[in-house]
């Protein structure tokens, strides 16, 4: 549905997405990752049809987004991240100027537009001027015109920025709903937004991407190293069995700040594949010391992401 | 195209009325051009309105014009809603236009405003009909030039009082530029001549309707709106 290939935006000398080939198949939802500046608003930008790319193709459903952007426009539902509303517009004024423009024929407007405010929740603000609306309302006013002509293809960028907790789950619940129908692309740095919705993720760093997968795989990557926190008691000698452990082939040990008076507490890093259990606790018992607590930590999305984005 | 290009009038259109800028904008030209007026009237005492339409109303259109096209695509960079408008399926031709009638049509009901003004007159005198028909037609072209001009304007900032300044200097730059004629050699000085609003202005207001007026005054408008486009459109150059 969505092809890129060796895309490349510079903005100057600076380039910002660099090279970056990837494929989106109808249907999917692909969660856009990385940190603040990686490129992916720009990456969106392009497939949108806001602005060229320096070098690259991008196709929407085959067509070039810079050749047919015409037709390309009219496939995409886009959120930009700066949630493009008319503050002097009421809600039901604004949503009936994008249903004008979208060229919604005019007998079918009225019930889509009530569709349109029950899904998204709109309906005790529909009379009122947007520049009064709470930033989660207005999100969802930015939903239901990036979603109102029902588009093939939906893009959404940092959807849920800005709002609390309560409204970002609602806002989640939404987009996983309307991802059931459409080919989605969620752009964002909040990873359990990804976890929580996407069938598949794409991190990117400075301009490049640098993991592609389900978010299960992208786990199962780093699943090979085990990360255990370890809790002992100070009797005997605990810097003992710090060296010991350090002298593990490949474990990485790590002091942390003692939870509760009197202990110490670790944090142990294996190598792929290497259970540091055992070896923990003939350590701390050969040491004298007493084991308190010993936790094995599963990977995250978040450490796949710090991982990978490190240093940026 | 047009179905478009009126939906974003429509919305302009709308902003404006929704909102004092209209309002005010209307009021204070009136209270302007009704102090001008009368201030010449009763000084010359003649039926006429030449003064007012040919000499102050250009003036305070100099004002005027830029302060209701300031906005109209300057906020929308400023705000972000540009982007909404790119990338829906319709044509940065579409959004230019659509914007510039807007403001055409609040030009033309300010200018509509002060038919009572020649209503006076016509009560008081005998005024010459033909010339202050011409006199109108040669406001509104006028009027309908400087506001492709700030329409222009405002495409290439995204801060509407830098849009407001650049206008006003253009403006007064083709409005002005007449003045200078005796200190060029001939041909210079025509192409000055001809490319002022005001030397056009003053032909229309005789009454007689040339077609080179109208034509100087079509393509200083197709001109601007060119260029409002091409200041759109400024962001997809590579």
């Amino acid at each position: 549905m969505i092809r890129v290939d060796k895309l490349t935006k510079r903005y100057g000398d600076q380039p910002a997405v660099d090279n970056v080939s990837f494929d989106i198949a109808t249907g999917e939802i692909v969660g856009f990752l990385g940190p603040n500046g990686a490129g992916k608003t720009t990456t969106m930008k392009i497939i949108t049809c806001f602005m060229p790319a320096t070098s690259g193709v991008v196709e929407v459903d085959g067509l070039d987004v810079f050749d047919h952007s015409y037709e390309v426009r009219k496939k995409i539902g886009y959120l930009p991240e700066t949630t493009p509303l008319y503050p002097e517009m009421n809600v039901l004024e604004y949503l009936e100027f994008v249903q004008a423009v979208r060229k919604i024929a005019v007998s079918g407007r009225r019930p889509q537009l009530r569709n349109m405010i029950d899904l998204c929740g709109l309906g005790e603000v529909v009379h009122k001027d947007i520049g009064e609306l709470s930033k989660g309302y207005r999100q969802r006013v930015g939903l239901a015109q990036a979603i109102i002509h029902d588009p093939e293809i939906l893009i959404l960028d940092e959807p849920t920025i800005g709002l609390d907790p309560n409204q970002v789950v609602e806002i989640r619940q939404l987009i996983a709903e309307l991802g059931h129908k459409k080919t989605l692309v969620l752009c964002t740095h909040i990873l359990s937004e990804v976890e929580a919705v996407c069938s598949r993720v794409l991190i990117m760093n400075r301009g490049k991407i640098v993991a592609d997968g389900a978010p299960e795989t992208l786990r199962a990557g780093l699943q090979g190293r085990q990360r255990l926190q370890v809790v002992l008691k100070g009797d005997g000698d605990p810097d003992r069995v710090v060296r010991q452990l350090a002298a593990l082939p490949e474990a990485q040990v790590e002091s942390r700040p003692p939870s509760e008076p009197g202990v110490i507490t670790l944090e142990i890093t294996s190598g792929k594949h290497q259970d540091l259990r055992e070896e923990v606790f003939r350590a701390v018992s050969s040491a004298g010391a007493v084991l308190l607590e010993m936790r094995r930590e599963v990977q995250s999305l978040e450490d796949v992401f710090r991982d990978l984005t490190r240093g940026s | 195209m047009f179905s478009n290009t009126w939906i974003f009038t429509r919305r302009e259109l709308r902003t404006y009325f929704n909102s004092p800028i209209a309002y005010i904008v209307i009021v204070l030209a009136l209270i302007i051009s009704g102090w001008l007026f009368f201030l010449d009237f009763f000084l010359a005492g003649q039926a006429t309105l030449r003064g007012l339409l040919t000499v102050w109303m250009p003036l305070v259109f100099l004002i005027f014009v830029p302060a209701i096209t300031m906005r109209l695509i300057a906020e929308e960079k400023k705000s972000g809603t540009i982007e909404l408008l790119v990338t829906l399926p319709v044509t940065d031709w579409e959004i230019v236009l659509g914007k510039y009638l807007a403001s055409l049509m609040l030009l033309a009901v300010t200018i509509l405003m002060t038919l009572s003004y020649p209503f006076t007159v016509s009560l008081l005198g005998n005024p010459d009909g033909g010339a202050i028909v011409g006199q109108y037609l040669g406001l509104l072209l006028l009027g309908a030039t400087y506001l492709a001009i700030g329409l222009f304007a405002s495409g290439i900032t995204a801060n509407q009082i830098i849009a407001f300044l650049a206008a006003i200097v253009m403006i007064a730059a083709f409005y002005l530029i007449d003045n200078f004629v005796p200190f060029f050699p001939g041909p210079l000085a025509s192409v000055m001549e001809y490319l002022s609003v005001d030397y056009h202005m003053q032909n229309l207001a005789r009454g007689v309707i040339d077609t080179k007026d109208l034509l100087y005054y079509a393509s200083m408008i197709f001109l601007f709106l060119v260029l409002a486009v091409r200041a759109l459109e400024s962001r997809k150059w590579k």
